[in-house]
């Protein structure tokens, strides 16, 4: 296992930030880390990075224990912190060469990873520019290319997409799933869409405490067996005619003519919706299932 | 630690930092040596360079912590100190990079006034009539005494976020061990410990060193200082952990 969480508590004074988490992530995976706001989401990836001691419990990464053993367990992560923290006043290549040689990589192999970084994360162009001249977008970037620049086995990225606009998300997303495919990838998030768009598995906490760590899928399907569909008709029809279907469980009145069937998961009330709209000449406006979305699940569970 | 040092080093060199303060130090120095009446050379008549190893502790006092006080304060307020805490280098690692970058651009202020040393040598009659034992001597208390400056800037640094509360603190802290304990020791109430009262400021131990005489009790004094300081910083950088 690539990254393993054992039994992890910190303590703040009398406030437990993380409760007794225990999860493991293997080589190849790409894990979100879901968590309201002072969650415990920063603590668990910061005493993974050996920034913080735990208070009991540990982290394994590659096998290096962050309390026996930090100097080894620094050498193969990667980590972007919140708020991407950079030296504004220095180069970007100069900064990127500084990180690698940190990493003690030397020469010609340090000038080649850079250059390497520096093409995967599309900085070409701004390579030379200094960091507080660029963009958000950029900047997170750089970011990214300073915690790859030495290959790490884990890469641990603590909300690499708060503050960028539509498309600069779409593009860091890729990124990340880009290089992320030979890597143990964490990152956080508050974004569902983002979970779907690019995580295999979720591990959700709340208040320090782990409430739920599965694959997208099965987290999608959520344990229920009823699932709903919106149908727009462009008049009142009667409830009881869709009540009748094969399948449906409740009708109610969403909004307006918009009424929400709520039938069993395995069996699908659209074509028979359909028909008996024909039938009785109910002019038919809209009809769609609704998705058991993430942003439901999320709520539910952190509530 | 190499890395450290050559980052910070060349932040010296591409902020204005270390140009104002080689500037700011030989231009006092030069105006005090040559210029100014009350301390110049010429006017004394006599070949030596007292000037410059009574000077320099003062300009040192304010320009070291000039120095210094961006080291930590400005990664714990820009959070860039997340970064360098979780790469692969220990906390030692990172201080000593810190420290002998300042320390290295103290030491380059500090250069050009061999020149002086060399026209102090030419002026002397006959020429060479100079006390080059005690020029010597004083060079090495002057690197040891920045030594020590740097070492206690870099701890106030890493104690504040905020520069200038790093700046006083160290100008402080510098002021008190370079005469702090001196004018202490001469409050008349100590009786026979004001005497060990002196010893435990700079100026007695780099007074002793500028005669020319290296004693391995000043080398050693200035080594714990410096020691001492360094640790410190390490405790401060721990206490995150606390």
């Amino acid at each position: 296992m690539s990254v393993e969480v054992k039994n992890l508590t910190k303590i703040y004074g009398a406030q437990h930030a993380v409760n007794d988490i225990s999860f493991t992530v293997g080589q190849g995976q790409i894990l979100g880390f879901l968590g309201p706001n002072g969650a415990g989401k920063s603590t668990t990836m910061k005493i993974a990075t050996c920034y913080l001691p735990p208070t009991s419990g540990t982290v394994l990464v590659s096998g290096h224990d962050v309390v026996e053993d930090p100097i080894a367990v620094r050498r193969n992560v990667g980590y972007l912190p919140e708020h991407n923290p950079l030296y504004l006043d220095m180069y970007v290549h100069e900064y990127l060469q500084f990180v690698a040689s940190v990493y003690g990589l030397k020469g010609k192999v340090a000038r080649a990873r850079v250059q390497e970084m520096v093409e995967l994360c599309g900085l070409t162009l701004e390579q030379g520019k200094k960091i507080g001249a660029l963009s958000k977008g950029y900047r997170q970037r750089v970011g990214l290319a300073q915690a790859l620049v030495h290959d790490p086995q884990v890469l641990i990225l603590d909300e690499p997409t708060t503050g960028l606009d539509p498309n600069q998300i779409v593009e860091i997303r890729s990124l990340i799933k880009r290089v992320g495919q030979n890597k143990t990838v964490i990152f956080s998030t508050h974004i569902m869409q983002e979970v779907t768009a690019i995580c295999d598995r979720v591990v959700i906490i709340n208040r320090g405490k782990l409430v739920a760590d599965s694959d997208v899928a099965s987290l999608q399907a959520g344990g229920r067996d009823e699932k709903v569909t919106l149908v727009e008709f462009e008049q009142p029809v009667e409830e009881e005619a869709l009540q009748g279907i094969p399948g449906v469980l409740r009708v109610s009145i969403a909004q307006g003519h918009t009424y929400r069937i709520t039938s069993r998961r395995d069996a699908d009330v659209r074509s028979n919706v359909f028909r008996i709209a024909a039938e009785r000449n109910w002019p038919l406006v809209g009809l769609r299932q609704e998705e058991n979305s993430l942003e439901k699940i999320f709520q539910e569970l952190t509530k | 630690m190499l890395a450290i040092l050559k980052k910070e080093f060349n932040g010296f060199l591409n902020s204005l930092i270390a140009y104002i303060v080689i500037t700011v130090f030989l231009v006092a120095i030069g105006m005090f040596m040559w210029v100014f009446p009350e301390s110049s050379v010429l006017e004394y008549g006599f070949a030596d360079m007292q000037t410059l190893f009574n000077m320099a502790p003062w300009l040192f006092l304010f320009l070291i912590p000039a120095i210094t006080m961006r080291t930590f304060a400005e990664e714990k307020r820009e959070g860039t100190i997340e970064l360098l805490l979780t790469k692969p280098i220990t906390d030692l690692q990172l201080i000593l990079g810190k420290y002998f970058a300042a320390l290295l651009l103290a030491l380059f202020a500090l250069l050009p006034t061999l020149l002086y040393y060399y026209s102090v040598y030419e002026l002397g009659n006959p020429s060479g009539n100079v006390d080059s034992a005690a020029v010597v001597g004083s060079y090495i208390g002057l690197v040891f005494l920045a030594g020590v400056f740097c070492a206690i800037g870099v701890f106030a640094s890493s104690i504040s976020d905020n520069q200038i509360i790093s700046f006083v603190v160290a100008v402080f802290l510098c002021y008190i061990i370079y005469t702090g304990f001196d004018l202490i020791a001469s409050i008349p109430v100590w009786g026979s410990y004001s005497y060990f009262i002196s010893q435990l400021g700079i100026s007695y131990h780099y007074n002793a060193v500028s005669k020319g005489l290296i004693d391995s009790r000043d080398v050693l004094y200035f080594l714990s200082v410096i020691a001492i300081m360094t640790l410190a910083t390490k405790l401060v950088l721990r206490s995150r952990k606390w």
